[in-house]
């Protein structure tokens, strides 16, 4: 079971980092689509949410194109760090953003929109610049958001398989993670493994969402 | 701070153009009345800097919050300001005590001391709430203590009463004269009332379609019955009074101006109310009437008679060193003889005074 372990805690690591970068860009992406009168918004609200709709061999089979060692990025992460970004756990993380994107921007700009900017422009009109508005203001009034954005995004990467199937293969401690260990225990009619490994996920996701649930009731009584 | 304030500024709107140019004293209350969508508060957002401003200066306590050809554009929170906005826009997610103090912090001075905001808006038994457990007057006397305690150079009050019902503005007006006796900071102050805005001010600017009307002290621009929301039914003046004895026995509260005595039915609490004289409820006559149920008589000379409508004339006469608007018929303006500088008595029908100040 160790083997077991070994993916769980790769999935949990990549789970986590996707989950810190995620918060980081979908907070202003978010706050921009909620607020923004710009043309671009309608197009731009499209891309995030693509992954969502299109199946993830074909964001595996795209990504698989951008991250290779012949496109530009791959190429300039090959001259930079000496290793190719496809097979590799940071090839992963950039992957598990970009099909887990709409889970983080969807619940934070759901949070931001209803605020409208008349908090902020008190704020503002009290002496706060933009950030200081947005860090004392804007973040404390949307906290179930992004307490949403954070869970979703956590449990969206740890349940992706096609995607990094075919960017990061099977590689243990670097690429395989749980969804693909259980894939891998299957193919070889190893039920038993397949079993536990299972079992423990589906506690986890269940645990997860119900404690997610149950905070939002909390915050909504 | 007695630096005046300077604003002037152009901005396009989808139905006019806001356009203005005024000069306002750095001190008191400016009222700015006028009717809803007459651009009110687009010029308080303006002034604020919450809008983009293409053309413009603003200059306020000496400072430059806005000089588009100079390319200086303070952000807001770079503006000495405080804004109190139609509605409360209390920070839900912090206590009122919170909600107070995050002005204090952000203050530019330590001018004013929180218990004393505190005090004046009597929110000692509220600071532990909440800020969405609060009645809507509650949560206003809470913004307005919140704009107080930024310690601004400018406070605008963009219409403070709206949001509320007619027992709940009477609950809030005593709050808002104090602020008035009390501030040293110039306030903006917007409403479509000329009742509320004639409590209030000290100085009046009348905006219609984003253009100023008049601009002037408040006595002075409430005369110019030539502006159309000064004239009509609501055309009247403000007398400055000061409260004299009680006449226990009819419940009557006399009222002293510089033309002579005011008989109200209202038990008045503030020792310097302000009266309201509608020129419907004045009356001239040749000779002091004496059978005759109206208590209030008092000697004028005419000033000045305008034309009002095809039947009525506005005439302006001073008792004292005060001026008041009576309107009469042509006829009998004919029938009297009145003209400028005729000596008559004025007989005013209703006095409107605002029992507001509460003892506290």
């Amino acid at each position: 079971m160790s083997d077991g372990w070994q993916a769980l805690l790769l999935t949990a690591q990549l789970a986590a980092i996707t989950t810190a970068i995620l918060m980081i860009i979908a907070t202003p992406l978010a706050w921009w689509l909620a607020n923004t009168r710009s043309p671009f918004r309608s197009p731009i609200q499209a891309i995030v949410a693509l992954p969502i709709v299109l199946p993830p061999t074909v964001i595996g089979f795209y990504l698989l194109i951008l991250l290779g060692p012949t496109s530009t990025l791959g190429g300039w992460w090959v001259q930079l760090t000496g290793s190719t970004l496809t097979f590799s756990f940071s090839g992963l993380v950039i992957a598990s953003c970009i099909y887990s994107l709409p889970f983080a921007v969807q619940p934070l700009q759901n949070a931001f929109e209803p605020l409208g900017l008349a908090e902020v422009e008190a704020a503002r009109t009290l002496g706060a610049s933009k950030l200081d508005a947005f860090f004392s203001v804007v973040v404390p009034m949307s906290k179930p958001g992004f307490i949403n954005a954070a869970v979703l995004s956590f449990a969206h990467t740890i349940g992706e398989f096609g995607v990094v199937l075919m960017v990061g293969g099977n590689i243990p401690g670097e690429t395989r993670l749980i969804s693909i260990a259980i894939y891998d225990s299957v193919e070889s009619l190893d039920y038993s493994t397949a079993h536990t490994m299972s079992a423990v996920l589906l506690v986890l996701a269940f645990v997860t969402l119900f404690g997610m649930y149950l905070f939002n009731r909390r915050k909504a009584t | 701070m007695s630096l005046p304030l300077r604003i002037r500024l152009t901005l396009p709107r989808d139905s006019f153009r806001l356009h203005v140019d005024l000069e306002l004293a750095g001190q008191g209350i400016t009222g700015l009345f006028g009717e809803s969508g007459s651009g009110k508060t687009s010029l308080l957002r303006c002034i604020a800097g919450l809008e983009k401003v293409g053309d413009g200066h603003i200059e306020v306590g000496g400072e430059t919050w806005l000089d588009t050809d100079a390319g200086i554009d303070r952000s807001p929170h770079e503006r000495s300001l405080a804004y109190v906005f139609q509605e409360p826009r209390l920070f839900p997610h912090l206590s009122v005590e919170r909600n107070l103090h995050f002005a204090a912090k952000r203050a530019d001075s330590s001018g004013v001391s929180f218990d004393h905001v505190v005090e004046l808006l009597s929110l000692k038994r509220l600071l532990q709430r909440n800020a969405t457990q609060l009645s809507g007057g509650e949560a206003k006397r809470v913004a307005i203590a919140r704009a107080l305690l930024r310690s601004p150079s400018l406070l605008l009050m963009d219409e403070p009463l709206s949001s509320l019902d007619a027992g709940k503005q009477r609950e809030l007006l005593p709050y808002l004269d104090r602020l008035q006796a009390d501030l040293t900071v110039p306030v903006i102050y917007v409403s479509h009332s000329i009742d509320e805005i004639t409590q209030l001010s000290d100085q009046l600017v009348v905006l219609a379609s984003g253009e100023v009307q008049a601009v002037g002290p408040l006595q002075d621009v409430l005369l110019r019955t030539d502006i159309e929301l000064l004239g009509g039914a609501e055309a009247g003046v403000i007398l400055e009074t000061e409260r004299k004895d009680y006449d226990d026995q009819h419940r009557l509260t006399r009222l002293q101006f510089s033309g002579g005595d005011l008989w109200v039915s209202a038990d008045v609490v503030s020792a310097r109310p302000r009266v309201r004289i509608r020129a419907n409820d004045v009356s001239l006559c040749k000779t002091r009437p004496v059978h005759t149920s109206i208590l209030n008589i008092v000697p004028v000379v005419v000033e000045e008679i305008t034309a009002d409508g095809d039947a009525s004339v506005l005439v302006e006469v001073r008792a004292g060193s005060d001026h008041m608007l009576a309107r009469i018929t042509r006829r009998s303006l004919r029938e009297l003889g009145v003209a400028v500088g005729s000596q008559l008595f004025a007989q005013i029908k209703s006095v409107a005074v605002r029992n507001s100040a509460v003892s506290l």
